[in-house]
């Protein structure tokens, strides 16, 4: 056992404001436009373990931006299919020459496990319901192009909270900066034992409440199973939580409404909504690359000091 | 087991036997597996054919540990009888109860004697407890009368709790008939799927599935309904680990309820917000707790609610924990930690005396068996006895345990109080270096 190596990035709740900031300063120099050869050379293996689309393509886009190599491990189709443990895959691609690993895992904490046993830097894409520290940082960068700062900012983060990293590291990150945090959905989705993740938070059960005033609005998806076994029913759901631009318009002004993807249009929002000006969910995948690009280039230089 | 003749002198130690109500500097003649004289220093006259200066020690009746998987048959990668037992001996235990859920389940007489065979090298007196239902399956009760006649102190399907009211009323009540006790790991198994750890900030936070306290309280509280339909009846609930768990059995004492409990040492020395890392040497079920479970524990270990203290011993191969948190096994290792740490966090930080403290290793776990002879010290009772030093300070060290397995959060910790010398029937089992 061991601490994991430099330039691993396995959650936001551990990450220093300043070194948060520092690798939003490296994406603003990043453009996946013009490579540069950071990685030149560079190993980078990606083990995805889940399905996905924007989050694999982006890690790997970012490499090949920045020079590396890159290869794609995925769960089907591999020993992993066999039995192979997490650790034993991670030594096989460590073996492999792999410098570093982006993963994607179903369980919380996978990323963790292999940091502590692999000398190289470990990169989460993603940890069951734990974190997904690269979304939130694309998510703050995206922020950042829209609003001067973090701190004060309303934020209203509405959905299956319990089921989301996307929403665990999101609530990190802009705690640490000061931001005001409204969390918004039905019980089973919003234990208020989430209170408890960060400080400012609050959370309602209506909706508008969380709107209300917002310059940020975050969407989470909404999974139709999960609605299944809950006393809500899909439609009472929709009708109490979904975004309609009449409720948008409850928000400031020059709010921005994000989603992590993917969207159910007629779900979480009204289809207009994800079109309108106001959206910028295409934003955020488009600045997922180069904010990919200085996790990987931080990993990269960071791994051997 | 051992033949001929023999006598043990324990001289100058300090005897500590709740039972007998004894805390002073006291003798002890043991002579072929009984003792044989309990007096004041030097009174006892004759010659012995072995002697031990317990100068500076505390003298106590053997500890019993109610619950210990020690694996066999069918899991000996994980542990054996023999390695088992002599890192029980090494713990200051001179009894320990070996739990059914094994490969294949004990719950036929011919597997509970199996298990005492000499063959299979217990270096301790070795308590088989039978499985309450045939495979541990919940549905069709085991031959009780058979098992018990086998030489099982208990029947229990721990780890699968029995969930249906009938099978759990018959159990009781045949229980009761036997005068044969029904052990119950508490937890409603049905609120629990996929959860690995206790419900609260932390799971939350780690992003895990957390069991809630009430499906540990829910099942105490059905089953002590279950044993009051049924004079005699004797329930034990196996290491309770909630507030709410204890209420339920606070009250049923009070109502004269012939009901017993059980906490271990991770419960009352750890909470879930020690869960650092994803570190599956903190995985365990019952989960560790919230700090006011925890709060709670220590206030019935030292008001006299809870019966005994017991390690749930759970040794595992390291390929079953250095996985991911929510696929590692379930269990950690506590025979050769449960002393320090009793002496450390309940003796040293929350005062409690010795004397209860040596009660809940001996004569509480005793009682909930029904174990004669044993738990005391008195004349007459069996010559099993643990010599501690209450004050040495030790480190534990995992890599160097006797147990097969290494899983334990408690490698490397600071301890104080330590098994100098574990006597059963009048022999060391085990002598500190």
């Amino acid at each position: 056992m061991r601490n994991a190596a430099r330039g691993s990035l396995l959650d936001i709740g551990h990450l220093k404001p300043e070194e948060i900031v520092g690798l939003l300063n490296s994406a603003r120099r990043m453009n996946p436009q013009k490579p540069r050869p950071l990685l030149k050379g560079a190993r980078v293996l990606l083990l995805f373990y889940e399905p996905s689309t924007r989050t694999r393509s982006s890690f790997e886009i970012a490499a090949k931006s920045l020079g590396a190599m890159t290869t794609l491990v995925q769960a089907g189709g591999s020993s992993i299919e066999k039995g192979e443990s997490l650790l034993d895959t991670s030594y096989t691609l460590r073996a492999l020459g792999a410098d570093m690993v982006v993963v994607r895992h179903p369980n919380a904490g996978a990323p963790a496990l292999m940091s502590r046993h692999l000398d190289i830097p470990v990169i989460n894409a993603g940890d069951g319901m734990h974190e997904h520290p690269s979304q939130a940082l694309l998510d703050a960068y995206t922020i950042l192009r829209h609003k001067k700062t973090l701190k004060n900012l309303q934020v209203g983060i509405i959905g299956d909270i319990y089921h989301s990293r996307v929403a665990r590291s999101a609530i990190h990150l802009l705690s640490k900066f000061g931001a005001k945090i409204t969390l918004c959905g039905p019980p089973e989705f919003l234990p208020e034992v989430a209170t408890t993740l960060a400080p400012n938070l609050h959370i309602t059960r209506t909706v508008e409440d969380a709107i209300r005033s917002a310059d940020v609005i975050m969407l989470l998806r909404v999974q139709k199973e999960r609605l299944a076994g809950m006393k809500i029913s899909l439609v009472d759901y929709i009708s109490r939580y979904q975004i309609t631009s009449s409720r948008l318009k409850l928000a400031k002004k020059d709010a921005i409404l994000m989603h992590p993807g993917p969207i159910i249009r007629g779900l979480e929002l009204a289809g207009e909504v994800a079109d309108s000006p106001q959206s910028v969910i295409l934003e955020e995948v488009r600045n997922g690359v180069p904010v990919r690009m200085a996790i990987l280039a931080r990993a990269f230089t960071r791994r051997r000091a | 087991m051992r033949q001929g003749s023999h006598s043990l002198l324990i001289k100058r130690g300090h005897l500590i036997d709740p039972a007998a109500r004894v805390d002073a500097p006291m003798d002890l003649l043991l002579r072929d597996g009984q003792v044989a004289e309990v007096a004041w220093p030097g009174k006892i006259k004759g010659s012995a054919d072995e002697k031990f200066d317990a100068r500076g020690l505390i003298v106590a009746p053997g500890f019993i540990d109610l619950h210990v998987h020690l694996r066999e048959p069918g899991q000996s990668y994980k542990e054996t009888i023999a390695t088992g037992t002599a890192a029980g001996a090494a713990g200051g235990f001179t009894s320990v109860c070996c739990m059914p859920n094994t490969q294949p389940v004990v719950d036929s007489p011919e597997w509970v004697a199996w298990l005492q065979k000499p063959e299979r090298g217990a270096v301790v007196n070795l308590f088989p407890m039978a499985a309450a239902t045939k495979a541990s399956k919940g549905a069709v009760l085991t031959d009780y009368r058979a098992l018990q006649r086998a030489g099982a102190v208990a029947v229990t399907d721990d780890g699968k709790p029995i969930l249906g009211d009938e099978i759990m009323r018959e159990a009781l009540r045949l229980g009761a008939e036997l005068n044969f006790p029904i052990i119950q790991h508490a937890e409603d198994t049905r609120a629990t799927e996929h959860c690995s750890m206790n419900e609260g900030p932390t799971s939350f936070r780690l992003g895990m599935r957390g069991m809630k306290a009430s499906a540990e309280a829910s099942i105490v509280e059905r089953d002590v309904g279950l044993a009051q339909q049924f004079n005699g009846a004797r329930l034990h609930v196996a290491h309770l680990s909630t507030s709410d768990a204890l209420k339920v059995v606070r009250r049923a004492k009070r109502n004269k309820t012939r009901v017993t409990c059980e906490v271990t040492p991770h419960h009352f020395s750890l909470s879930d917000s020690d869960i650092a890392d994803y570190d599956t040497n903190f995985k365990m079920n019952p989960p560790l707790r919230s700090g006011s479970d925890r709060e709670a524990l220590l206030v019935a270990l030292a008001d006299g609610t809870v019966d005994a203290i017991a390690t749930d011993h759970a040794p595992h191969a390291s390929h079953e924990k250095e996985v991911e948190f929510e696929r590692a096994a379930f269990g950690i290792t506590g025979l050769e930690t449960a002393l320090g740490l009793a002496i450390t966090k309940l003796h040293r930080e929350q005062r409690i005396p010795l004397t209860r403290i040596v009660e809940l290793f001996t004569v509480g776990p005793a009682r909930v068996l029904d174990l004669r002879g044993r738990g005391t010290l008195t004349r007459g009772s069996h010559a099993d006895v643990t010599i501690f030093d209450s004050k040495k300070r030790w480190t534990f060290e995992a890599a160097r345990s006797r147990s097969k397995a290494r899983n334990t959060p408690f490698d490397q910790w600071q301890l104080t109080g330590k098994a100098i010398a574990t006597i059963v029937s009048g022999r060391f089992a085990f002598r500190a270096d």
